[in-house]
Parts: structure tokens; C-alpha cells; sequence
């Protein structure tokens, strides 16, 4: 072998065993992530966390109840406006669609998708937090919900043009109507997927905090109705994670746990689903 | 000859397909789609005349001037902007060789097993939500680069202006590493899909020439899939212009322009996060839309940019 050729298998080995430490670093990050949040929360964690309410910078103790509501009817808010419109914009372009007009929702939809959440933000102050004139869980679940529709849009168009087109043929050549094929048909055949979809769409919003802090604020005390400035999970996070309280920073850790391992359990699971989903078919 | 005559079923009259519901369902998901196009074209109008006021008053020097002061009713974006774009390219030169490197690993090297759980979790890194991200890095990254990181980098290339300075932890660095990590998902997996799909014989062909494993991939599986690599880039580089959370929690949060990484900064989106809720006056409020507005055209014309070479690439375009 001369040296030319030694030299190739030299770098051959170290650029692919770099490749291989490239990923290794990656990936190890999320461990990283895992394990230090894991640590830290658990530590934090305790059953006061998930039935009391915060208290005041340097009082000991406490809990997050309230965010943790207050979360769950922002995210409640935003799938009930986010989901039918995405879901039955999704069927529009998937079943009903024209030429031209499907072209033009796609691309909006992928460019609502693409603006930054704090424009998002700044949107819902607009047009619900201004004119209501306060903060509110409304204006927190308009804001969400406009990140929730062009991504459950986009999965239901997918799911369900994936379905194969002789299903559809079989139900119309029985003299199905369009509608009863869309409905009795194609909805079933793709509803593991869609869901799937409307699941990691929630999961990614229910993280989100840059929308949620110029539209629900945040609040120390409990919220009634959605007609208050409202904590959630989020927005807590960040406020105490930068506040310099020693006892804010334990509860910053406990909140992310507990929003980390939401979010991850839910993606997961949907994952998983999806991909025994598309090992049958 | 006489032809035969086929029976042809008649298209069913509006009105039947009305009663036969095909025209409602049409005309609900009709509706439910033309809603996506109508709050988007209100989202840029509001933005655009909500910042009427500041665009009056300050014009295009909005986007050279660097003074941003609330008191003075002085607002320029420059800070800003060059705060976001600088760790936006801080984050993509850590993370496009790293996220490129483990893509051809993924995609070239590891058995279908391994890679298919490597993008899982890959994946998974890209549903942390960002203020996560951000919790973790005031309490591990900013102490570890405070007292070892910023230090060694100084003592090493501290003749580089980059790296001189005070070193508070916060800043630009630390923006651009968190930023980088959260682009790694991104630049991984579609860019793994992009080589994924580039065909066998192209590798074939490189190994029968006498090229080793590297060679073939460096010089005809890469290059093929280059668009697709591209297009993650810009997908990256667009997710990390928008960031918000995470750059706000670490990158100190003053509008300064200094060439030193070790500086405390802001972004755009840091900015409005930060003083939205506590700006008063109406000229402060429209200066921020106004940097929303700036923000908005960036990221629309880099996402543009990177579907149309993903789209260019692999025909799967805008599922991701």
C-alpha cells in the first residue's frame, strides 16, 4: 500500500468516526437535558406544587395550581378554535380542493407557520387584548390557536391523502355522495394519523410561552373564568427562572419537569402510534 | 360502423348536490381554509398599520440608527438586528457541520436500526419547548462558560477581538450555543432525508471507481443531496431568527453592538418580548410592532427560500 493510499484510509476512518462523534454529541444533549431536568425537578417536586399557589418572592414553599389550570384552559381554548378549523381546512385540501386556491393555502399555511411566536403575540394584543381592553385566557388561546391551525392543517392533509384512492372509488361507485365518502370512509381510514397529528400540534403549543406573554400575562392568584390575565406553565417557568430567588428557581425546576414530561409523554405516544399505524398498512 | 352508445351519467344539478349535502361540506371546509388566508392577511396589515406611528417618525433610519432609547423616544433597530443575525450565524456554524456530520453518519454509516432511534430522539430534542431550553442554560451553560468556557477562550484567541472583553456568561456566546442547539433537530433530520434519498447508484458507482466509504460520500452522495442540505440550513437559520425564550434568558438583554461574542446583547424577538408588556407611549409601542413587522419579513423570506430547496430536492416540500 503507498502512502497515497494509506492517506485515504486514514481520513476515511477519522472523517466517518468524526461523523459518528458528531452524532453522538447530538444526541447526548437530550440526555443531558433529560437527566439534569429530571435531577434538578425531582428534587423540587413535591404535592404542594400540583394543590397550592405561589407565594410571595421569599416565603418558602408553594406550588404552581394555578399555572397548571391556567395552562390547560389556554391549550382547551386554542384546540377548541385550532383544531376544527385546521382540521376541516385539512379535508378541504385534501378532498374538496381546486386547482389554484389548495396552492394558495398551502403556502399561507406553511407561512403562518413559519412567523416567529412573539409576532404571533404581538397579533393577538392586537386584535383581542386591545380591543377587550385587558389581558385574558381568550387572547392567550387566539394566539395558540393560530400556531395550533396550520399545523393540524397540514398533518390531516397528509393523513388523509395518503389514503388510497380505490377506497374512495369503491364508496362513490356505490353511490356514495362526496360528502358520505369524506365521512364514512377516507375520516376513518386516516383517523389514527390525524389524531396522531392534532396530538404532537397541542404538545408543541402547550410549550410555547413567547405567545402567552403580552396576551394572558401571568397572575400569582387563581383565575375564574377566561376573562382574567391567567398563569400558565410557561410564562411561570421563565418568570422565575429569572427572578433571583433561590426558592423560585426550585419551583422553576419542579414546573419544568412537569411541562418536559408532559410534552414528551404526548409525543411519544403519538409517535408510536403513527408508526404501528403505517407498519400494518 | 355503428358505434354503441355508452350510457353517461349526468352530472348531478347544483341543487341536487346541494340537497345531496356535497355543496355544504364544500362551503364549510372551504370556509374553515380561506380563514388561514384571511388572519394572515390581517396579521401583516395590522402589523403594518399598527406601526404607522413609528414608520412617520423614524422612517427607514428605523433600520440604521443604533440608539434605542424609551426615554428620549428614540428608537433604532440596528442593535437588535445585528444581535439576532449575528447569533443566528453563531448558532449555524456550530450547528451545521455537527448536524451535517450526523446526518451522513445517520443516514450512511449506522444500520437502519440504530439510525431510525437516533432521529427519534433526535426528534424529540426538537419538542422541547424553548423556555426549557433556556431554564436549562441559565443554570448549566452560562456558570460553565462564565468561569471555564469564556475564560479559556480568551486565553487562547483573546488576540481575536471576538473574544476580549468582560466575561459575565451572558451574551451573544452563550444566545448563539443555545440557538445552535436548537437547530441541531432541524439541520439532522431533513437533512438525513435528503441524502436518504439520494440514489444508490450514485454511492455504487463512486465505490466501484476504487473510492473509500468517505470519499463516495463526500464527493457524490453529498453534493447530490446538497439542495436538500441547504434547505435545512435555512430552515435552522429561520427558527433561529424567531427564537425568542431561550435568547431572552441568556443573552443579557441590552442593546449594544460590540464585536466581542463575550457581550451582553438582544435580538429582535428578545426585545419585544421583554419591553412589549411594559411599553408605554404609543411611539414605543409602534417602534416595537415596527421591529415585529422587520422580524415577520425576515423569517418569511428565509422559510421561503428553504422550501423552495427542500421542495427543489426531495418533492416532499412542506410536510416537515
Amino acid at each position: 500500500m503507498d502512502a497515497r493510499t494509506r492517506r485515504r484510509y486514514a481520513v476515511n476512518s477519522l472523517m466517518l468516526g468524526l461523523t459518528g462523534v458528531c452524532t453522538f454529541l447530538t444526541v447526548s444533549i437530550l440526555f443531558l437535558i433529560l437527566g439534569y431536568l429530571v435531577y434538578n425537578g425531582g428534587k423540587a417536586l413535591d404535592w404542594d406544587f400540583f394543590t397550592k399557589l405561589p407565594l410571595p418572592p421569599g416565603e418558602p414553599g408553594g406550588g404552581m395550581a394555578n399555572a397548571i389550570v391556567g395552562s390547560i384552559k389556554v391549550i382547551f381554548l386554542a384546540s377548541l378554535i385550532g383544531i376544527p378549523i385546521g382540521f376541516l381546512g385539512g379535508v378541504y385540501l385534501s378532498e374538496f380542493g381546486g386547482t389554484a386556491f389548495p396552492h394558495v393555502i398551502r403556502y399561507t399555511a406553511d407561512l403562518l407557520n413559519g412567523v416567529p411566536s412573539i409576532v404571533i403575540g404581538i397579533f393577538a394584543w392586537i386584535v383581542v387584548v386591545v380591543p377587550m381592553g385587558h389581558f385574558s385566557a381568550w387572547a392567550g388561546g387566539f394566539a395558540l390557536s393560530l400556531m395550533l391551525i396550520p399545523i393540524t392543517l397540514r398533518s390531516t392533509e397528509q393523513f388523509m391523502r395518503s389514503v388510497p384512492q380505490s377506497l374512495r372509488e369503491g364508496a362513490l361507485s356505490l353511490g356514495a355522495s362526496k360528502w358520505r365518502t369524506v365521512v364514512t370512509v377516507v375520516i376513518p381510514a386516516s383517523l389514527s394519523g390525524v389524531l396522531t397529528g392534532m396530538i404532537l400540534g397541542v404538545a408543541r403549543i402547550a410549550g410555547e410561552t413567547a405567545p402567552l406573554l403580552f396576551t394572558c400575562l401571568n397572575n400569582q392568584f387563581w383565575s375564574s373564568g377566561f376573562n382574567e390575565p391567567t398563569a400558565s406553565l410557561p410564562v411561570m417557568i421563565y418568570n422565575h427562572a429569572i427572578a433571583p430567588y433561590e426558592d423560585y428557581h426550585r419551583q422553576a425546576w419542579a414546573a419544568g419537569l412537569v411541562l418536559l414530561s408532559m410534552v414528551l409523554v404526548s409525543n411519544i405516544a403519538a409517535r408510536l402510534v403513527l408508526s404501528r399505524g403505517t407498519a400494518r398498512r | 360502423m355503428a358505434t354503441a352508445a355508452i350510457p353517461i351519467a349526468k352530472p348531478r344539478s347544483f341543487l341536487g348536490r346541494l340537497i345531496g349535502g356535497d355543496e355544504i361540506a364544500f362551503a364549510i371546509t372551504w370556509t374553515a381554509s380561506a380563514s388561514i388566508l384571511l388572519v394572515t392577511v390581517m396579521l401583516v396589515w395590522q402589523l403594518w398599520s399598527r406601526s404607522s406611528l413609528a414608520r412617520a417618525k423614524f422612517g427607514l433610519d428605523f433600520l440604521v440608527s443604533r440608539t434605542w432609547d424609551p426615554v428620549a423616544v428614540q428608537f433604532g433597530a440596528l442593535p437588535f438586528i445585528y444581535g439576532t443575525l449575528l447569533t443566528a450565524v453563531l448558532a449555524l456554524l456550530i450547528s451545521v457541520p455537527l448536524g451535517v456530520g450526523a446526518a451522513i453518519f445517520l443516514s450512511e454509516m449506522a444500520p437502519r436500526r440504530l439510525s431510525d432511534i437516533a432521529s427519534f430522539l433526535v426528534e424529540l430534542l426538537a419538542a422541547v419547548p424553548s423556555v426549557i431550553y433556556g431554564l436549562l442554560a441559565i443554570f448549566t451553560l452560562i456558570p460553565l462558560l462564565r468561569t471555564y468556557g469564556e475564560p479559556f477562550l480568551h486565553n487562547t484567541l483573546g488576540f481575536l477581538p471576538f473574544f476580549q472583553g468582560p466575561m459575565y456568561g451572558v451574551g451573544y456566546l452563550a444566545a448563539g450555543l443555545i440557538l445552535a442547539i436548537m437547530t441541531f433537530p432541524f439541520i439532522i433530520s431533513i437533512s438525513r432525508e435528503a441524502l436518504m434519498d439520494v440514489p444508490n447508484d450514485q454511492r455504487e458507482a463512486a465505490l466501484a471507481l476504487g473510492a473509500t466509504k468517505w470519499e463516495a460520500t463526500w464527493q457524490a452522495v453529498v453534493p447530490f443531496a446538497r439542495l436538500g442540505i441547504l434547505g435545512s440550513v435555512f430552515l435552522g437559520l429561520a427558527r433561529a431568527l424567531g427564537e425568542t425564550m431561550a435568547v431572552t434568558m441568556v443573552i443579557g438583554n441590552t442593546p449594544t453592538i460590540s464585536a466581542s461574542l463575550f457581550s451582553p446583547g438582544s435580538t429582535i424577538a428578545a426585545s419585544i418580548a421583554n419591553e412589549f408588556a411594559e411599553a408605554s407611549g404609543d411611539v414605543y409601542l409602534a417602534s416595537l410592532i415596527l421591529l415585529g413587522l422587520v422580524l415577520f419579513l425576515l423569517t418569511i423570506v428565509i422559510n421561503g427560500l428553504a422550501r423552495l430547496l427542500i421542495l427543489a430536492t426531495t418533492k416532499k416540500g412542506t410536510s416537515v
